[in-house]
């Protein structure tokens, strides 16, 4: 019997597995333990607790034990790797490269480290304007007296900016159409400054698996250390540290069927990775994050590291065909549809496709008991589409009318065909209202139209 | 975001979606938005020589609160004057559907939608006139 409503939204996060939660009770009941307590029985068992499922996580993706620092989740690991390698690493160069289409927890924290950098070199300005005037100079004076003085080319003020800023200049890559990086245009942005590339392992929103192992190469190549945000791909692809050369990678529990709040850290130990860390205090995870450890949620994490290695093969191969039966039924039945993202280098549960002449966001009301999510962003202030998919050069109107279908564990054959159905039916009822669709079948170019941009 | 029970009943059951003939005479048409905001608005109106909306039609791309707008306003403007159906704010019809404050500019293309469609159809007479003398 199909039950509704149905989840299709395993990007966003995954359900528990009933697996997992079983497992995690007795953590929650009467093995309450400190795993850092080490003079009683209560303690001992969390800490074993806790090493098993930080070997189960480091099984996942090739690593040792020793190299997994748990964190409360995906983006505190994000902001663990680069602002601790920035900090760490700061006598030997500032500057990390990215991509445009990473999730908001490396660009934010990323451009966080962007206005450290210019705060600094404000101040510093300030400093050597005073010196060079002879007085003490007002940030409102700084553009005249910066022009009058020559500061870009003042010898002991270019000395000072190349000095540690606590910052980070960034290069934000475009992706090509497809949505991959350019390895050409990856290795031309390097500089002798570069410290860190940060580049993710699969995408949020379109699925697209990026080149992984070619980046990790490249980058140990050229002494540069590799950060992979790889929460989307993990337990869903095959993803190891040392074949593809990673040195540091965050994790969550959550997209895992695991426990929500708890995700790691992949810190690499040969060669050597530091990090700075962000979290004072007791010590804990060898220095790098400080903070009693979450252990039922630690240990439903390592558990459901478990079962997706274990189950991995079997699972991405059920949950393709699902999402091919998903995308072809779609694109069968309805015109003028678009898939965004490459076909061949995609998440096997990720389905990102835009139905030309029909809102995002009126698709998902008129299909409200399926979940899912769309590029639309009608509902934030900025009107703007999703980056993600502008930075793929998806004209604006198809991002406006894309859905992401995230299929996962649980997705049934019997949901997939309900909402191929279902969406089918929607899309039709919306063309049917859709002055561009009538515009489009009439052969009218819509780009020909001068709009009244609001 | 939840939406009213008001925009829900647009959405499911549109009123007056179509399309008229843009070339009769007595047919305004106003052509709001911008595929790459997300949301356009064709608004139609069928308008007697004396100046009364008989009818109206539209066909909306947009989220469900823009459709709403539209369904809205095509029945309120039927059986108005065009001097009437000039006064109708985008107010008016963000406060019948109860739209969020970002919701707001789905009522401020309605009532963009409305006066389009008047001042094509005003034009369409005028240079009506200006052939027939």
């Amino acid at each position: 019997m199909l039950k509704l409503p149905i989840y299709m939204d395993n990007h966003a996060t995954t359900p528990l597995d009933p697996r997992v939660l079983e497992v995690m009770l007795p953590y929650l009941r009467e093995d309450f333990g400190n795993a850092s307590s080490r003079n009683h029985v209560f303690g001992w068992k969390a800490e074993a607790a806790v090493k098993k499922a930080r070997q189960q996580v480091a099984e996942l993706i090739g690593a040792t034990d020793q190299e997994i620092v748990f964190t409360s989740g995906a983006t505190e690991s994000d902001n663990l790797a680069i602002k601790g390698v920035i900090e760490y690493y700061k006598s030997k160069g500032d500057h990390i490269i990215t991509l445009k289409t990473e999730h908001k927890a490396i660009l934010d924290t990323c451009k966080r480290l962007e206005r450290v950098r210019q705060e600094r070199l404000d101040e510093l300005k300030l400093l050597r304007l005073g010196q060079l005037a002879e007085r003490d100079v007002s940030p409102e004076e700084v553009a005249e007296l910066a022009a009058k003085h020559d500061l870009e080319n003042d010898a002991t003020y270019k000395k000072w900016a190349e000095m540690p800023t606590g910052g980070a200049r960034v290069t934000y890559l475009d992706v090509e159409q497809d949505g991959r990086v350019s390895m050409e245009k990856l290795e031309e942005a390097m500089t002798p400054k570069t410290v860190l590339v940060s580049i993710m392992f699969a995408n949020n929103e379109i699925g697209v698996v990026q080149p992984v192992a070619e980046i990790g190469a490249l980058c140990r190549r050229k002494g540069i250390l590799f950060h992979c945000d790889a929460v989307q791909g993990i337990g869903k692809v095959p993803f190891d540290v040392e074949s593809m050369k990673v040195d540091l990678a965050s994790i969550t529990s959550h997209k895992m069927y695991g426990p929500k709040g708890i995700g790691a850290l992949y810190v690499r130990r040969k060669p050597r990775v530091r990090i700075a860390p962000i979290i004072d205090g007791g010590g804990h995870e060898r220095g790098m994050r400080s903070g009693t450890l979450n252990v039922a949620a630690i240990v439903g994490f390592g558990h459901a590291a478990q079962l997706a290695r274990e189950e991995l093969a079997d699972e991405a191969a059920r949950i393709l065909r699902l999402r091919e039966k998903l995308r072809k039924g779609l694109t069968d039945a309805l015109d003028m549809t678009v898939l965004n993202g490459s076909l061949e280098h995609r998440l096997p549960g990720n389905l990102n496709i835009s139905f030309a002449h029909a809102e995002g966001e009126s698709l998902m009301m008129g299909i409200k008991d399926v979940a899912v999510s769309s590029g639309s962003a009608c509902t934030s202030a900025s009107l703007e589409p999703s980056y993600v998919l502008r930075a793929l050069g998806v004209d604006e109107e198809l991002a406006h009318s894309s859905i992401r279908f995230g299929l996962g564990r649980f997705t049934t054959e019997e949901e997939v065909d309900f909402v191929v159905n279902l969406v089918v039916d929607k899309v039709r009822k919306l063309r049917d209202m859709s002055p561009l669709y009538e515009m489009a079948k009439e052969g009218i170019d819509l780009k020909s139209i001068e709009w009244t941009a609001h | 975001m939840a939406y009213s029970d008001k925009v829900i009943d647009h959405y499911e059951n549109p009123r007056n979606v179509g399309t008229m003939d843009k070339e009769d005479p007595n047919v305004g048409t106003g052509l709001v938005g911008a595929p790459a905001c997300g949301d356009v608005m064709r608004l139609q109106l069928k308008i007697s020589d004396d100046g009364l909306i008989e009818d109206a039609r539209f066909k909306t791309f947009g989220c469900g609160s823009a459709i709403a707008s539209s369904s809205l306003v095509t029945e309120w403007v039927k059986g108005k004057t065009v001097d009437q159906a000039m006064t109708i704010s985008n107010k008016d019809v963000a406060r019948e559907l109860s739209l969020p404050p970002v919701k707001i500019h789905c009522s401020v293309l309605a009532e963009d939608a409305i006066k389009a469609a008047i001042e094509d159809f005003k034009k369409k007479r005028a240079a009506r006139k200006a052939q027939a003398s």
